[in-house]
């Protein structure tokens, strides 16, 4: 079974080591990592995804929770939870494609972000269907070169994963529902999971050539 | 104020009176600001002082505290940590870094202690500002002692030993992520006590968690109103006392069969801070296989780790029972006693080593009895020799390495609880193989005048590895076979007392000049190579499969 921890932690430094080594130790699969920073600059978030049967997916959150630097750990799961990962994949363009990507991208509320003579940069951000939708769908183009953040999750609704309120932007009741955060990660900053360094496990840590956008 | 001024003041205010150490360049400022309040022992080598302060922590309770070096001498104190964090016992340890400027540079004697440590401390730091010093210092301690105990290193760069404390440095911890559990689920207790009542065939298990929250008392109290006999593992030696009509000795690989059959059979079993490790349990899909388990331990992650729990309670075992004992109603199970007890054999094998823990057995019962006498041992057959044959009486007096299984623990763990319960007798129970690994503490037990009492069971090999061989290798005995020093000299030459005790009638005798002479001895006590330590489980399959017999006698 596949879950999603978001595991709210001191900003210390150590603790991504910490964490990232009590699943190195213990046999714990994960299949993504990504930390950011919080509303408050002492606290940081960690999303991870883990794969296992019961007893592991428990004593991946008790042996999270035993850590001195870790707050707090939450399961967010299945509609309860809006989860994300951003894609930035390179693919394949000569001008006689472009239109196709392009209207691709469109329907899939994804952005081209970088043009050469023969590739594009598409900038991809969903759950993970549909990012997993969309990248084979550009297959077909021809991927040249795919870079991807981990999954971050938050809880629906006026739920709040640990930590004090500090944001009214995250406490302001009501729900903010999936468009709404992906209008935001839109905009000029990337979303929080990518600031504070991502550690993709499932695709090897690669430089990405796109330009910076405008 | 200095950071190294900071480093012992904390350590005075929080009741630290020894430390166990060894200098080098990145902590000779500390050993410059040395208070005359501190004594500081010196071992050495490192590894001692870490096991020093472990044996001095599970003494007297309190927290044990060690000091080294960068590099070389931090990383020497690494098994010792390590063997803390099995047992869960409460060590500080400070060690010296190259300053803040160096690191990262491949520094002369910079090691990453911080990252090495990581996962065989319970808590660690390094700590780049002088500001924090005092209060990472107060955190660690409490970390050290506080829920399931366990050691913390702070790791502390030259530079920041030598800042200025700036005036008004806050000190008080700061650990929003640290809240160890005391008092166990009220409706979770009321289940734990209706499966009690209800049970037929009950049984306790208790473990170490026992001895650290001070609840052996409390747990006779349970056993006698429940009727329910009780096991303990290893580290739980001494919570049950020897000779009590409930107590069925220690169970595992080398437990007692009535131990073992009565897990094995029992319809309930409430386990006491222990964490079920496969010396433990055995084969785990066989393990107590039609119990409901009551798994009582303060740190959560145990309960459901290794073996399921029907009914897991969070909580310190003390506070637990004090809570369960009033709800649980006045049984008797004479019928399951006397079938356990039934389970019980005299012991079959009385060879030399064997007689030879019943000889000191019965030379230290006075003072067994009477908690003034602790016991203390290294790894292998004598180890599981004093476990099955030493009576225990009362919880903290078997000090041994458990979890890690480390030779070269006995004899600066024997130092250690020397210093913390100096009218104690410590006799250290130890073999040619363990000696040898931290031999170069005798000196240490000279210097500092500690009258440990060093019983040597000699068997000129690795025993337990040579009866691995011979049991489970086809008798092929590879690399275990050692040729000893003359003991009696060397112990003599590192100004200790020293007899050879080369028949049973020597034994005695040894063992009364041992304890009769004021000073640290040793008794080199000859023993046949082919003795075996039985029972005993095969690795890996279940504990009814005991064999209790040298010569292929499983049943
Ligand atoms: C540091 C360390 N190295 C190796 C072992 C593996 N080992 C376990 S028992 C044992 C033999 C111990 O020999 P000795 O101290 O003479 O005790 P005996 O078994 O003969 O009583 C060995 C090598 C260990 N437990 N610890």
């Amino acid at each position: 079974m596949i879950q999603t921890f978001s595991i709210l932690v001191e900003n210390q430094p150590g603790v991504l080591t910490r964490v990232a080594g009590l699943f190195g130790r213990r046999g714990f699969n994960i299949q993504s990592l990504a930390v950011g920073v919080t509303q408050d600059p002492t606290l940081s978030r960690m999303t991870v995804v883990v794969d296992g049967d019961d007893r592991v997916l428990e004593q991946v959150k008790k042996q999270l929770d035993k850590l001195v630097n870790v707050l707090k750990v939450s399961v967010l799961e299945g509609p309860e939870a809006i989860s994300r990962e951003l894609a930035l994949v390179r693919v394949y363009a000569p001008p006689s494609q472009r239109a196709a990507i392009q209207q691709l991208a469109d329907i899939f509320r994804a952005r081209i972000v970088d043009v050469a003579r023969r590739s594009l940069v598409v900038e991809v951000t969903g759950d993970q269907d549909k990012v997993a939708a969309m990248m084979s769908l550009l297959a077909e183009f021809g991927i040249i070169e795919v870079v991807r953040t981990g999954r971050i999750a938050m809880a629906r609704g006026g739920r709040q994963v640990g930590g004090k309120a500090m944001c009214n932007a995250q406490s302001k009741g009501g729900t903010h529902d999936g468009e709404g955060l992906l209008r935001r990660g839109r905009g000029s900053r990337a979303p929080a999971g990518v600031q504070g360094g991502c550690l993709g496990v499932r695709e090897p840590r690669e430089r990405a050539g796109a330009k910076p956008e405008g | 104020m200095r950071g190294r001024e900071a480093i012992w003041d904390s350590l005075i205010d929080l009741g630290v009176e020894t430390v166990f150490g060894y200098p080098g360049g990145a902590v000779i400022s500390l050993y410059d600001a040395m208070p005359t309040a501190i004594h500081h022992v010196l071992v050495r080598h490192e590894q001692g002082a870490a096991m020093a302060a472990d044996g001095y922590a599970r003494a007297t309770g309190r927290l044990g505290v060690c000091v080294a070096t960068s590099g070389p001498g931090a990383l020497n104190l690494v098994s010792g940590l390590a063997n803390a964090f099995l047992d869960s016992v409460p060590v500080l340890a400070i060690t010296g870094q190259v300053s803040t400027a160096q690191l990262g540079r491949d520094a002369f004697q910079e090691t990453d202690v911080f990252g090495a440590t990581m996962s065989l401390t319970k808590h660690n730091y390094l700590v780049n500002r002088v500001d924090d010093l005092p209060r990472v210092l107060n955190e660690a301690a409490y970390i050290a002692q506080a829920g399931r105990k366990g050691p913390v290193l702070v790791d502390v760069p030259r530079d920041v030993m030598d800042a200025e404390v700036p005036e008004g440095a806050d000190s008080t911890p700061r650990l929003p992520g640290y809240r160890p559990r005391q008092r166990g689920h009220p409706a979770q207790m009321e289940r734990a006590a209706r499966t009690l009542a209800a049970a037929g065939r009950p049984v306790i298990l208790a473990g170490g968690g026992v001895k650290w929250s001070g609840a052996s008392p409390l747990l006779v109290r349970l056993a006698q109103k429940t009727g329910a006999p009780v096991a303990t593992t290893l580290m739980g030696l001494g919570t049950m006392p020897a000779g009590h009509p409930l107590f069925l000795g220690m169970m595992g690989m080398h437990g007692t069969p009535a131990a073992n059959g009565a897990v094995q059979e029992c319809d309930v079993l409430l386990a006491l801070g222990v964490r079920f490790s496969d010396r433990v349990t055995g084969a785990r899909e066989s393990f107590a296989p039609s119990a409901q388990i009551i798994h009582v331990d303060v740190d959560p992650a145990e309960l459901g780790k290794n073996v399921p729990a029907h009914i897991p309670i969070v909580g310190d075992i003390r506070h637990v029972l004090e809570d369960l004992l009033p709800l649980v109603p006045e049984k008797r199970h004479d019928e399951w006693v006397s079938r356990v007890n039934s389970m019980k054999r005299p012991g079959a094998d009385d060879g030399t080593a064997v007689r030879t823990i019943m000889a000191l057995a019965a030379a230290t019962e006075g003072l067994a009895r009477s908690d003034d006498l602790i016991v203390v041992t290294d790894v292998g057959q004598h180890q599981m020799w004093v476990a099955q044959h030493y009576p225990f009486y009362h919880p903290g007096t078997l000090i041994t390495s458990g979890g890690l299984g480390a030779m070269g623990y006995g004899l600066p763990a024997a130092v250690g609880a020397a210093l913390g319960c100096p009218r104690k007798t410590v006799v250290l129970v130890t073999g040619d193989g363990s000696l040898q690994m931290n031999v170069q503490e005798l000196a240490t037990v000279v210097q500092e005048r500690l009258p440990v009492k060093i019983v040597l069971l000699d068997n000129t090999s690795l025993g337990m590895v040579r009866q691995w061989q011979e049991m489970f290798f086809g008798g092929n005995l590879v690399a275990v076979s050692l040729r000893g020093p003359d003991w009696v000299a060397l112990a003599r030459a590192y100004g200790l007392a020293a007899w050879r005790a080369g028949s049973p009638t020597e034994v005695e005798d040894g063992l009364a000049s041992l304890l009769r002479n004021p000073g640290p001895g040793l008794l080199h006590c000859p023993v046949p190579p082919e003795e075996n330590v039985l029972p005993m489980v095969p690795p890996g399959e279940s504990i009814s499969r005991i064999i209790v017999e040298s010569r292929g006698g499983a049943t």
